[in-house]
């Protein structure tokens, strides 16, 4: 009686060692292209080259570094980079928020018009908004600026945010605005000192997501930038660097690691958050 | 609550004291109405009338030609080929990313599997990197003359000859499509898991206990259960899918041969990349791009009613 018991635990055991080690050896292939970028960027430009498969540099060349930081712009990219994406960051939350709290907790009129606007423009693709935007920017003299670039990524889409928002408020008890407004504090104060401290995961949701959305973002940079290199972000930076030096490998996959970084630390420490922006689209 | 709300019935006010009753609620909204109505609204309704204009750059003439860019887009092969690229990237990796990733989720999902959370998190790497970085490091990746995956397969003497995978008409878009699915598979992943998060242990321990093995719970406990996701999931995956702009034009810029041209690098090269630009066409295509994009939203939406429908009958 025991005996086949103990067999048939030690068969799923197997099972489920022999699921580690295939899910293993995927994510290793999965994550190679990113420590060959890494690895890459420290050989000379002849080590990439014929160093196949390997990922041990021969000796580390921190001047491939020097070279993508310095000669290539991309301590100036980045930057930009960090400038366009905290001041996108920080507009998103600030403009989320407020609309997201009064959709859910005000009876105004033109809310359901504005709900409607809303959710009717979630899946609008850049490729049909960007030739106007541009435009606008133009006539606005915002064209050739960062902050002609934060508004326009500030501006388009978020649409989720709102929702979230939204969505977050509309749960919270009306009797903590009540008490606040007994506590004599007015529309704002109530807003700032009650309700948006107490929507903190929702702000830590949409800030990781806009952070995720504004540095990646590689259209609207690139359009905004053509006649003003020196505001280029990392992403078009990294396109013009392979336009002008395509055979300088160590020095893009340097330029690439100094854009990649950034954002690879922000998800590991933040990763709950990115997770959860990213279920929320199916649980809803 | 303010005070004049409670003294004055709401339908005896008249419309301008209601605004001004609620005068901070627009206040509030004021940045989102200018921001979101300026980039987006704004372009999208102005889109239509700049699609009939024969516009070449900013600050140029542009008369009014009506349903000319559109009439020139019906008959321009290369629209319709860039059309059918789009449509072909997502009938190709959808179904494929939607499948695998379910099956890693089920994986994943076991709570008895060791080091669940660090594969879910490897898995997920490549979809927070940035899209235009990777496109050009994927040229290197695949390049004929020493990228790794060749030195690879002719290590392994799969080849004898480097395969030039994004210069051959017959396997760039391949290429493209492979990366592609690579970079976002994590997000379908995480669709998954959420999904399964979404069904309590105790339905499991109730299959168990009349007898159900893995195979037959999974049958007829999980895989119904997640049919509502489906659809949601394949369309959620299928929209993202046709904003690949970012990757294409850094991987291979449309090329060779136009052979991974999708629809919206054929809108930035004729907009933005031409000699003489044309933003006018660029609108029109542009609009008929929206227009299909529209198309899968739709389906979503129907979708999605069918989905709560299937999920409250139960």
């Amino acid at each position: 009686m025991s005996a086949p018991r103990g067999r048939r635990a030690t068969r799923r055991r197997l099972g489920i060692w022999a699921q580690v080690i295939v899910l293993a050896v995927i994510c290793v292939v999965w994550i190679y292209p990113l420590l060959w970028i890494v690895s890459a960027s420290l050989k000379d430009s002849l080590g990439v080259f014929s160093g196949g498969l390997g990922l041990i540099p021969d000796s580390l060349h921190f001047e491939n570094y020097a070279r993508a930081w310095r000669d290539a712009d991309f301590g100036l990219y980045t930057v930009n980079s960090v400038l366009i994406t905290l001041g996108t960051v920080a507009l998103v939350v600030l403009r989320c928020a407020l609309a997201g709290y009064v959709i859910a907790r005000r009876n105004f009129i033109g809310k359901r018009a504005v709900v409607a606007v809303l959710v009717a423009t979630l899946f609008a693709p850049q490729g049909l908004t960007i030739i106007p935007v541009v435009e606008l920017s133009d006539l606005m003299g915002l064209l050739n600026s960062r902050t002609g670039i934060v508004l326009a990524l500030a501006g388009t889409g978020h649409v989720a945010a709102v929702l979230l928002y939204a969505g977050y408020f509309s749960r919270v008890p009306r009797e903590l605005e009540e008490a606040a407004i007994m506590d004599g504090a007015g529309f704002l104060r109530t807003f700032f000192r009650v309700m948006l401290p107490l929507a903190g995961p929702v702000t830590a949701t949409v800030g990781v997501m806009t952070f995720l959305a504004a540095w990646n973002n590689f259209f609207l940079p690139l359009v905004f930038t053509f006649s003003r290199p020196d505001l280029r972000t990392l992403s078009v930076g990294m396109l013009a660097f392979r336009g002008t030096n395509s055979t300088d490998w160590s020095g893009l996959a340097a330029a690439g690691t100094i854009s990649l970084v950034p954002l690879l630390l922000v998800f590991l420490a933040l990763q709950r958050y990115f997770v959860e922006g990213i279920a929320g689209a199916v649980k809803s | 609550m303010s005070s004049v709300t409670r003294k004055v019935p709401a339908r005896r006010r008249g419309l301008a004291a209601r605004i001004w009753s609620e005068r901070w609620a627009y206040a509030f909204l004021l940045p989102t109405l200018l921001l979101f109505g300026a980039y987006t609204v704004w372009p999208i309704i102005s889109s239509l009338y700049y699609s009939m204009l024969d516009w070449k750059g900013l600050g140029a003439e542009r008369p009014f030609v009506g349903l000319d860019n559109y009439r020139e887009a019906f008959g321009d092969p290369l629209f319709w080929k860039s059309l059918g690229i789009t449509l072909t990237i997502i009938a190709v990796t959808v179904p494929l990313r939607v499948g695998l990733s379910l099956l890693i989720a089920l994986v994943l999902n076991n709570p008895r599997l060791p080091l669940a959370r660090l594969f879910r998190t490897a898995l997920f790497v490549p979809a927070v990197t940035t899209t235009a970085i990777i496109g050009v490091v994927m040229g290197f990746i695949f390049d004929p003359a020493g990228g790794p995956v060749n030195q690879l397969l002719l290590d392994l003497g799969i080849v004898d000859q480097p395969v030039d995978f994004l210069g051959d008409p017959a396997s760039s878009l391949w290429t493209v499509m492979g990366v592609h699915m690579w970079k976002w598979f994590g997000i379908t992943l995480v669709y998954w898991l959420a999904a399964l998060q979404t069904i309590p242990a105790t339905v499991y321990e109730a299959a168990k206990t009349d007898g159900a093995g893995n195979w037959a719970a999974l049958r007829h406990v999980t895989l119904p259960l997640l049919r509502p996701f489906l659809i949601i999931i394949l369309l959620l995956t299928a929209i993202e899918t046709m904003q690949i702009f970012d990757l294409v034009l850094t991987m291979t810029n449309g090329g060779p041969f136009f052979s991974t041209l999708a629809t919206e690098v054929y809108i930035y090269q004729q907009a933005f990349a031409n000699s003489t630009p044309r933003l006018g066409y660029g609108a029109a295509l542009g609009v008929l791009f929206g227009l299909v994009t529209l198309a899968f939203a739709a389906l979503q939406a129907v979708g999605i009613r069918y989905a709560n429908r299937a999920r409250s009958s139960r």
